[in-house]
């Protein structure tokens, strides 16, 4: 086995997920199938192969870097239009900080 | 529908009809026919008649009603359009109306274009089969029992079906051209920031590219027209100066260097295997020097590319946290618990898997092993074609080693549907142009698509390829 239920555990937690019971089953059957094709890249040398991070082409060095110039941002009603809870111009959660 | 952008701008400029009568029978028909295959998510109409309206009034007032003019285009539900829901197929963001456009969509716009509607795709665009939708499979239009393939089924069905003249998917490890092929259709995945992702829901943003669904090659040519070219609002979008991408269609490949792939035969199916060697022989006969080539690290690539795609999945999907995009769930007490509620209940079991495998290569420890490893190999698989472009001008094999496989019969094993990108995840890693053109059926009728694939920014060479051989093809 590449990876056990109490690892799958620990990453679910890194990963915000709530899984069931029978998710972590399942998750650690598939993430083992795909780990272990995954494996096959330890058969490959690399120690000299810069890695790749991005698909890069030549430009300038400020090329990426636009106009100084104003423009209107998004607005706080569009930005906020989508969220489930929000009131006052801000996003509302939970209480996080107890009294 | 049989129309082109060519047909539909002749029959414009002769006033035999108006856009807004074209926009409204492709409306109705794509309505009449969505339950036979579920490729749309939401119809636009009306969007799509005030475009069409705006067509005809250029028209009559003698103005240049745009290259697209007119034309019925359906859009990828995982682009945005604003005040038009955009759910990514995923229960997360049903009811997710976008406050702005993908630059994609406003440049279709602006040249006239006329979006009918959002197609269905696999969840955040993560699957080879469309089966990973929050609102049901896509079936295929060529065999209804049959996958349209992933994640842009629905944007292949539709222009299968001739509900939509063109469409827009998007391709991280084959998206676009492993539907075109399965529903016998023409699609394209550009160079890498050939076309700008903003509005592009991130998945993987080092791989994710925009790109276009058509019948006709000349088509697919016409619309990246439109959306290539940089975009201040991408700092990925490319600065290289954008060709005349129709102008080059002049059908002659004479001469042609054309690299054929060792690697790319192991493991194909026969059916497929003879679409694609009958291929290669018709480009032959029109000139093109075929030679064999190697890429040697393709038995890599698909290892390469699941470590990669989800560690960039992982981390552009935390996004989805009950706080900005719609759903929160209900059982929520702390914060903490609204975030694990939240995603257990919104993502699908495609993205679930795809976001802990992610998080698992990212995670202290397995970073070396997993994630640098797989960019070093990354830079291999790239390598690999910097160095057959030295020998050819352009490649071509398979999309898939299989056709169409029927729906459900491949959802229980993950592993298997993902090595089935083995023949496109390369092209992608390496950021070169790639596309899928009808070659042909196997004995069962389903169709078989020839990839073919250029070097960086060579559009041109790859739109020629694949228009000659779609003119010897159909004649």
């Amino acid at each position: 086995m590449k990876i056990t239920e109490q690892e799958v555990r620990r990453v679910a937690e890194l990963a915000n997920l709530a899984l069931t019971e029978d998710e972590i089953v399942r998750m650690t059957q598939d993430m083992d199938g795909i780990l272990t094709h995954i494996d096959k890249l330890s058969e490959l040398d690399t120690s000299n192969v810069e890695p790749m991070s991005q698909v890069l082409y030549d430009a300038e060095e400020t090329a990426t870097l636009r106009a100084d110039v104003e423009r209107k941002p998004l607005g706080n009603a569009d930005a906020l239009a989508n969220a489930p809870v929000a009131g006052q111009g801000y996003f509302k959660v939970p209480r996080v900080i107890e009294k | 529908m049989s129309q082109t952008v060519d047909s539909i701008r002749a029959e414009l400029l002769a006033k035999k009809v108006s856009a807004e009568e074209i926009a409204r029978e492709a409306l109705k028909f794509a309505e009449a026919e969505n339950p036979t295959t579920n490729a749309y998510l939401t119809f636009a109409p009306e969007r799509a008649l005030a475009a069409a309206r705006a067509v005809d009034h250029k028209i009559a007032a003698g103005q240049d009603p745009g290259p697209l003019a007119g034309v019925p285009i359906a859009i990828k539900d995982v682009i945005l359009t604003r005040g038009l829901r955009t759910t990514c197929a995923s229960r997360l963001l049903e009811n997710y109306i976008p406050p702005y456009d993908a630059t994609a969509v406003i440049r279709i716009e602006q040249a006239g274009g006329v979006i009918i509607g959002k197609t269905n795709c696999d969840e955040f665009a993560m699957g080879s089969s469309n089966e990973n939708s929050a609102f049901g499979p896509v079936r295929n239009p060529v065999a209804l029992d049959r996958v349209p393939g992933g994640s842009s089924g629905g944007s292949a069905a539709v222009v299968a079906q001739g509900t939509a003249v063109l469409s827009l998917g998007s391709d991280t490890g084959g998206s676009i051209r492993q539907p075109a092929s399965f529903c016998g259709v023409t699609g394209v995945t550009p160079t890498y920031g050939r076309v700008s992702r903003y509005g592009l829901t991130a998945f993987a943003s080092s791989l994710d590219h925009i790109g276009p669904f058509s019948r006709k090659v000349r088509d697919s040519a016409r619309l990246l027209q439109v959306m290539a070219g940089r975009d201040e609002m991408d700092s990925t979008s490319a600065f290289a100066p954008v060709p005349d991408y129709v102008a080059a269609l002049d059908g002659n490949i004479r001469g042609m260097k054309i690299g054929v792939p060792k690697e790319f035969f192991d493991g194909l199916a026969s059916g497929t295997g003879d679409v694609i060697q009958a291929a290669i022989q018709t480009l032959q006969k029109l000139g093109c020097e075929i030679r064999e080539i190697r890429l040697p690290h393709t038995p890599f690539a698909v290892g390469c590319y699941y470590i990669i795609c989800t560690a960039e999945a992982s981390s552009n999907l935390a996004r989805y946290d009950g706080v900005r995009y719609t759903r929160r769930s209900e059982a929520a007490g702390t914060l903490q618990e609204m975030y694990r509620q939240t995603r257990d209940e919104g993502f699908g079991a495609e993205c679930k898997r795809r976001i802990m495998l992610g998080t698992y290569v990212l995670s202290a420890g397995y970073y070396d092993a997993y994630y640098l490893k797989a960019q070093k190999v990354r830079a291999l698989v790239a390598r690999d074609y910097a160095q057959a472009f030295g020998q050819v001008d352009a490649i071509v094999g398979p999309v898939s080693p299989f056709p169409a496989f029927k729906l459900g019969e491949k959802v229980d094993d993950p592993t298997a549907m993902y090595l089935s990108d083995i023949y496109t995840v390369t092209g992608d890693l390496a950021g070169v142009p790639c596309m899928s053109v009808p070659a042909g059926k196997t004995p069962e009728g389903l169709p078989v698509g020839l990839q073919v694939i250029a070097n960086h920014f060579n559009e041109t060479a790859m739109f020629r390829v694949a228009d000659t051989f779609e003119r010897a093809s159909t004649t």
